[in-house]
């Protein structure tokens, strides 16, 4: 992105849905972009949904009784099983619904949970969920640990983080000496009928893509990177800015995978060296050059991949996606 | 009246859950409960049961689906055993606190290690603090009237809980009974609809699970407790209405030939069989034996209890699980404790038998019988046990 667009003032898409599905006065800490795409998500679903969520921030925030910030019906069970209890939801619905005990209007259920509840704890319910063939959209609101108990790392915590449970020492110069868990080529691989990445950074791609899960003829998956400052230690004012420059460098590609067709959203003709996302974030300040280029091979590598991915099962995408204002 | 007929209590379980019109079936198959879901599913796949089978992952997957289902307002079934019951039991608990009628069938099988796929109570007991309504079974019969007992129960407003029935592992489950079919209307006039006062939808919007402070966690306990607790005229209504329709009456706390009894024994699910049988040989030796057959295992029926041992000299506990470095066993802890600030209680034996689906025959029931009315008050024994 160029410099000079950093510093326009962004005017609100057109259609952009004004009607707000979590309320403020939520307990999020300042400058979660966490719950900014919790926020999005609902906008572009709409108020017709069912929400199931897993033990998290987002829980937590949200739902001490007898207080909620949800305008939209939710449930929350346990931490592992948001995508079964959704499975049931759905399940649910779908029989009342044939039986006409419940109104005949398409109602989209939706599951959410961070990445441990996704990638960890809830991986095997995830799995079953998306064998299954339900109709519903699970959405990984990925901020690269377990935030809610304390920066504990997941499986898909970068390598090089350093978190309460992954310390950088003289013993272990990384921190996070394991690379994160690829989720979206997880769930690719289940040959669902979409799954997508994205961050509230760019969200108009964002949204875009809820609405393409939400139509989507079975399970729908997407991966949202969620800046969180307080667990990278980096200034809440800052959220939006390292969310793009995840997007910029390629550490964090956002692309979609349509009826098993790869497609880059975001392709810039020279990505931003790695370096300036990892700079002035806490959980990197350890990093010397030498992780810092092992970091952006991995970059390097996973991007190419990427672009392979998209050649080998697209038709040929020879031109620039649609960048947005 | 439905007809009666010989059939395996597997798959009358499977047919009366098919009559009961539910929405929702999710279960992963286990020994010995493989019958009861697999029935299920062909029922579905036939077209004569209009429900969605959720053929999940794992039983924890399967509690989930049931608590998302029944929120949603659906009439929704599972059923487990053993480590089924073990790898779900953290959702049993959640599924019965956030108040949501699910109809569970546990085919009662002993808890591992080592590795067994026969009976005991093991399971069951493991959840017994959970919160669920937990009925034991003591044939197929008795399995087959309570699945439209408990989703009448359940699904009351006045209670809004899950149920538990619980049948034994092999014992139950995979032996032919002669049993007495409800018909369609019979059903119809026992089991209205699912009404609850709340479910999942977007036009009337609701939070479920929201987190509990300090401040209120207590409270909510105490709600929940009272709510099964109270469960109890809910259960006396069915059974009668139950009585009325088929003729068989079933109570918290069942007698079998306790008049003049100076020793009692007192068991659960299918072990009532064999004593009963051990009682009628014991009287026809002149001997002043009853037997107590304890159905309802929670709410716990405390004065039923009271009122049906204090007459009694001793009690024999039959126990079907062990409760590792306890003082007793888990019914007999529970019976004890119920009995301790009675006046007049009788002196308590604990027996552990039939476990990791050791027989138990009339003969050894008679001889529990003898070991404790030489033995102490307070002894705990594992009978026929080597070593």
């Amino acid at each position: 992105m160029p410099e000079e667009s950093k510093k326009k003032i962004l005017k609100p898409l057109k259609n952009f849905p004004l009607e707000e599905h979590i309320a403020s006065g939520h307990r999020a800490c300042q400058g979660c972009a966490e719950v900014l795409a919790v926020r999005h998500v609902l906008k572009a679903i709409g108020p017709e949904m069912v929400l199931a969520m897993a033990t998290g921030c987002m829980e937590i925030i949200s739902s001490p009784y007898p207080l909620t910030s949800w305008n939209v019906p939710w449930i929350h069970v346990a931490f592992e099983n948001a995508a079964a209890v959704g499975s049931g939801v759905e399940a649910g619905l779908k029989a009342l619904r044939r039986k006409g005990r419940v109104p005949d209007k398409e109602v989209t259920v939706v599951a959410m949970g961070g990445d441990g509840g996704t990638s960890d704890i809830g991986f095997q319910a995830l799995s079953g969920m998306f064998e299954r063939g339900h109709k519903m959209i699970y959405v990984c609101v990925d901020n690269e640990a377990y935030m809610n108990t304390g920066i504990q790392r997941s499986s898909s915590t970068p390598f090089g983080a350093s978190t309460t449970t992954s310390p950088a020492g003289k013993m272990s110069p990384s921190g996070q000496n394991t690379s994160k868990k690829d989720m979206p080529g997880i769930a690719a691989a289940h040959n669902i009928p979409y799954v997508a990445t994205a961050c509230p950074s760019y969200y108009s791609d964002l949204m875009k893509k809820v609405a393409k899960a939400k139509e989507a003829d079975g399970p729908a998956y997407l991966h949202i990177l969620s800046v969180c400052p307080t667990g990278w230690r980096i200034p809440p004012e800052k959220a939006i800015e390292y969310g793009q420059l995840a997007v910029d460098t390629g550490i964090f590609p956002l692309y979609e995978v349509d009826h098993g067709v790869w497609k880059m959203s975001r392709k810039p003709k020279q990505l931003k060296p790695v370096a300036d996302y990892l700079k002035g974030q806490g959980r990197y300040r350890h990093l010397d050059e030498t992780l810092i280029a092992v970091i952006q091979k991995g970059v390097d590598e996973k991007w190419e991949r990427l672009l392979k991915m998209t050649e080998m099962t697209g038709p040929a995408t020879s031109e620039q996606p649609a960048q947005e204002e | 009246m439905g007809k009666k007929v010989g059939i395996e209590v597997s798959i009358a379980a499977a047919e009366a859950v098919g009559l009961c019109d539910v929405d929702v079936v999710a279960a992963y198959p286990i020994t010995p409960q493989t019958h009861i879901v697999e029935h299920l599913s062909e029922l579905v796949a036939n077209g004569r049961l209009d429900a969605e089978f959720v053929p999940v992952e794992s039983e924890h997957s399967a509690m989930s689906v049931c608590c998302g289902s029944a929120a949603a307002g659906a009439r929704t079934f599972t059923s487990t055993a053993a480590q089924g019951l073990a790898l779900m039991a953290e959702i049993v608990y959640i599924a019965a606190s956030m108040r949501l009628p699910i109809l569970m069938l546990v085919a009662n099988r002993a808890l591992s290690a080592p590795l067994s796929i026969w009976n005991d109570h093991s399971d069951a007991m493991m959840v017994r603090d959970s919160g669920w309504i937990q009925i034991f079974c003591e044939n197929g019969q008795d399995v087959y009237d309570h699945i439209f007992h408990a989703y009448r129960v359940g699904e009351d407003p006045r209670v809004s809980l899950p149920v538990m029935v619980n049948m034994d592992g092999f014992i139950l489950t995979h032996v032919i009974e002669p049993v007495e079919f409800w018909t369609k209307e019979m059903v119809g006039s026992y089991l209205p609809r699912f009404r609850p006062l709340n479910t999942l939808h977007p036009d009337k919007v609701v939070t479920m699970g929201a987190f509990g402070m300090p401040e209120i966690y207590a409270e909510q306990k105490m709600a929940h407790d009272q709510a099964l607790k109270n469960s109890m005229p809910v259960l006396l209504e069915g059974w009668d209405e139950l009585a009325k329709l088929t003729g068989r009456k079933y109570e918290p706390v069942e007698l079998y030939r306790t008049e003049g009894a100076e020793t009692l024994l007192l068991a659960m699910g299918s072990l009532c069989e064999t004593a009963s049988l051990a009682v009628d040989q014991m009287r026809e030796a002149g001997r002043k034996v009853g037997l107590v057959k304890l159905r309802l295992w929670r709410p716990f029926p405390l004065a039923e209890v009271r009122k049906a041992l204090s007459g009694a000299k001793d009690l024999v506990v039959l126990d079907r699980s062990i409760s590792v470095g306890a003082a007793n066993a888990p019914v007999t802890s529970e019976i004890s404790a119920a009995m301790y600030h009675e006046p007049q209680r009788p002196r308590i034996h604990c027996m552990i038998a039939g476990i990791g689906g050791r027989d138990v025959t009339p003969e050894d029931i008679t001889n529990m019988v003898d070991l404790s009315l030489k033995g102490t008050e307070q002894e705990c024994h594992i009978y026929g046990v080597r070593g």
